[in-house]
């Protein structure tokens, strides 16, 4: 869709500003940039390069690795069930199939509303509170098929505030404070 | 009984607190004290007490920290301490806890880590799916930069370091210590060959790189509070400290306990009330993951084994990252083993022939067997594809109870990374132990010869 916004160019240039290089930035430009249009836009990819210095092939080689960026519009709800093996032990291919009917749309479909996308996620570091599943990347823990058609409904009515829609990950970031290190300054670090 | 009641609790003391993740909460309970004492020595003297402590690599490998740091070369400019939080093996659920409910300490311990080996800067690499941790973690990095604590002038002093807190975007793979740097470099998130590149030497941006786990950090502002000698008083003589476990599957009672490292037993990890409480309905134990995904299955004999590397590693396993996963008389371990599979399958990079396509082989393999079009020569292609990925003995306990290991750990491989070899840990854990249950789905194979009439 689109290059990244005057607003978003600024905090850009702070993220940037972090890294004793450049390129490192690729990865959190990208997430800003999917932030920005809910999916990981071609032209936002061509800014990122700009941006850091290198090709957006390069931008895009590196982005379409990693399975958080998306390169085409999805749900605005990323519903990702965990199904690895303490998941699956807990119920969670059950769980699955009855998201599956419950949304109505396959693994990797999208409801035709344009409201969810369901994924079939790698373990999510919710093991003991098992089975769990992500709405874009916030936890729902010891899922059951009916706190999971609950949650559904509250999505649907709008009345989970803490659920953001996609693109958007931490709601808070690091702020630019006085930062002195990355300016190559030798002999100012620990005596 | 071995489970210490009066425990103190390093790392996870102050999950219960509500509000531990703000700088009032963390400074009410004693926070930040540890880097004021370290502050006040040389950093050589904050290595000597790490050192002194062996707080064992909690993030896979058990490297002891103190003794990682001392291949650093600390006149070096510039050189990088990378946090990484990037947990996603299999069954693990520590870090993240950690990062949700104790930022401060985390932020505390890199820089305890910082000023002993001079870094120039840390970076803070958090898994991307960790919403919430990362929200955490950079509300504690602002309050922590407006109060002094980080930034120019730490505390009074003339330190000065920055903390950049990194997200990732989803990739397993990326927790391994040199892809980890791949990824903060910009690129995929990919391997590199050790030798040459150990990060101590040729890391972040082929500068002296130390790559230490969020647990590990999390333990250095209470040893330099209290002490190394009280942290080596508590496990055994060669696992100091405590450590977190992830207990989860068929118990009663899942959950991260902290316990003592080297001294608490599987029996009592999956059975103890004040843990995992007995296994779901009673039932009987058949298997257990002893360390994460990536470890071989251990079985009923080994109950009363304690949480030490040193008897684990021998007896073909690895506690890894502290993931323990029961797994009860019900379970069906070709399916278990297939998801295990699938996962490394899923999450393999793809720089090595044998594990881009061994592992992907693998699950198709086992898939088919599952859905009941297995072969009788299945099994020996499955055990040929691993021999590809660890030629030799795999790594495990023997079937028969009592008799030595096949292997002690760790495995060998032919691949860049240990990602390739730990998708036969599940297979040959289950193949060994279970091979009846593959013999039983694969006698389903309703497969008939088609008899070709001749003219
Ligand atoms: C495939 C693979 C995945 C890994 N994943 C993680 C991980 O998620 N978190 C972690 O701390 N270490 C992980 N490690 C281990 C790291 O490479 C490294 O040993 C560790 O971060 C060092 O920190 P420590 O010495 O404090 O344990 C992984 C290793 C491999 C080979
Ligand atoms: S073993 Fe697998 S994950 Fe590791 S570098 Fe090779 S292909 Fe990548």
């Amino acid at each position: 869709m689109a290059r990244l916004s005057a607003h978003n160019l600024v905090t850009a240039q702070a993220i940037i500003a972090r890294y004793p290089k450049p390129r490192s930035a690729l990865v959190p430009l990208c997430h800003l940039a999917q932030e920005q249009d809910g999916y990981l836009a071609e032209d936002a990819m061509q800014h990122v390069a700009e941006l850091i210095g290198c090709t957006a092939a390069q931008v895009y080689g590196t982005a379409s690795f990693y399975e958080m960026f998306k390169l085409h519009p999805t749900g605005k709800y990323l519903v990702g069930v965990c199904t690895n093996i303490s998941c699956m032990l807990s119920g969670a291919f059950e769980l699955l199939e009855h998201c599956e009917r419950s949304l109505g749309v396959p693994v990797g479909g999208t409801t035709p509303d344009g409201m969810f996308t369901l994924e079939e996620v790698e373990c999510s570091a919710a093991c003991t509170v098992a089975p769990a599943v992500q709405v874009n990347y916030r936890y729902e823990e010891s899922v059951t098929p009916e706190s999971f058609d609950t949650l559904v409904a509250q999505l649907r009515a709008g009345t989970r505030d803490d659920i953001p829609p996609h693109g958007v990950l931490a709601t808070v970031r690091q702020t630019p404070t006085d930062r002195w290190a990355n300016t190559g300054k030798t002999g100012e670090h620990a005596p | 009984m071995t489970v210490r009641s009066d425990l103190p609790k390093i790392v996870s003391g102050r999950w219960d607190i509500a509000d531990a993740h703000t700088l009032d909460g963390y400074l009410r309970t004693g926070g930040y004290e540890g880097l004021r004492r370290a502050l006040a020595m040389q950093p050589a003297e904050v290595v000597d007490i790490v050192t002194g402590a062996t707080v064992q690599g909690r993030g896979g490998a058990g490297f002891p920290a103190g003794n990682k740091w001392h291949f650093l070369d600390t006149a070096a400019f510039p050189h990088w301490i990378v946090v990484n939080g990037d947990e996603s093996e299999p069954g693990t659920h520590k870090d993240r806890t950690l990062m949700e409910r104790d930022p401060h300490q985390l932020i505390e311990g890199s820089l305890i880590a910082a000023y002993a080996c001079k870094a120039s800067q840390v970076f803070l690499y958090v898994r991307g799916e960790m919403a919430f941790a990362q929200e955490r973690i950079a509300a504690a990095l602002n309050e922590a930069y407006a109060n002094n604590y980080v930034g120019k002038n730490i505390l009074g002093t003339d330190w000065s370091v920055d903390i950049t807190l990194h997200w990732g975007a989803g990739a397993y793979i990326v927790g391994d210590e040199t892809a980890l740097l791949e990824s903060l470099e910009g690129k995929r998130g990919m391997p590199r060959p050790k030798p040459p590149y150990f990060p101590a030497v040729m890391g972040l941006y082929m500068n002296p790189t130390i790559v230490n786990n969020v647990e590990t950090l999390s333990n250095l502002p209470w040893i330099m509070v209290n002490g190394a000698e009280a942290f080596a008083a508590i496990g055994s003589v060669k696992s100091n400290g405590t450590r977190l476990i992830a207990v989860s599957g068929h118990v009663k009672q899942p959950g991260t306990y902290e316990v003592e490292c080297g001294v608490v037993t599987f029996r009592e990890v999956f059975y103890d009330p004040s843990l995992g409480g007995g296994i779901r309905d009673d039932n009987d134990l058949k298997a257990f993951i002893p360390g994460g995904g990536s470890a071989p299955w251990f079985f009923e004999e080994h109950l009363d084994m304690p949480l030490d590397p040193t008897v684990v590693g021998p007896a073909g396993s690895m506690l890894g990252s502290g993931a323990i996963v029961a797994m009860d008389s019900t379970t069906d371990m070709v399916k278990a083993c297939w998801r295990l599979v699938k996962f490394y399958a899923r999450e393999s990079c793809g720089k090595c022939t044998p594990c881009r396509e061994g592992t992907s082989w693998l699950e198709l393999i086992l898939e088919r067997i599952i859905k009941g079009h297995g072969r009788p020569e299945d099994i020996g292609l499955l055990l040929d594809i691993g021999d590809n990925i660890s030629p030799g003995p795999f790594p495990g306990p023997n079937v028969t109870p009592g008799e030595p290991a096949y292997a002690p750990f760790p495995y060998k491989k032919t691949t860049i990374c240990d990602l390739g070899p730990s998708v036969v840990s599940p297979l040959m854990s289950a193949l060994r132990r279970f091979p009846d249950e593959f013999d039983a789905y694969i006698a389903r194979n309703p497969r008939k010869l088609i008899e070709v009439a001749s003219a």
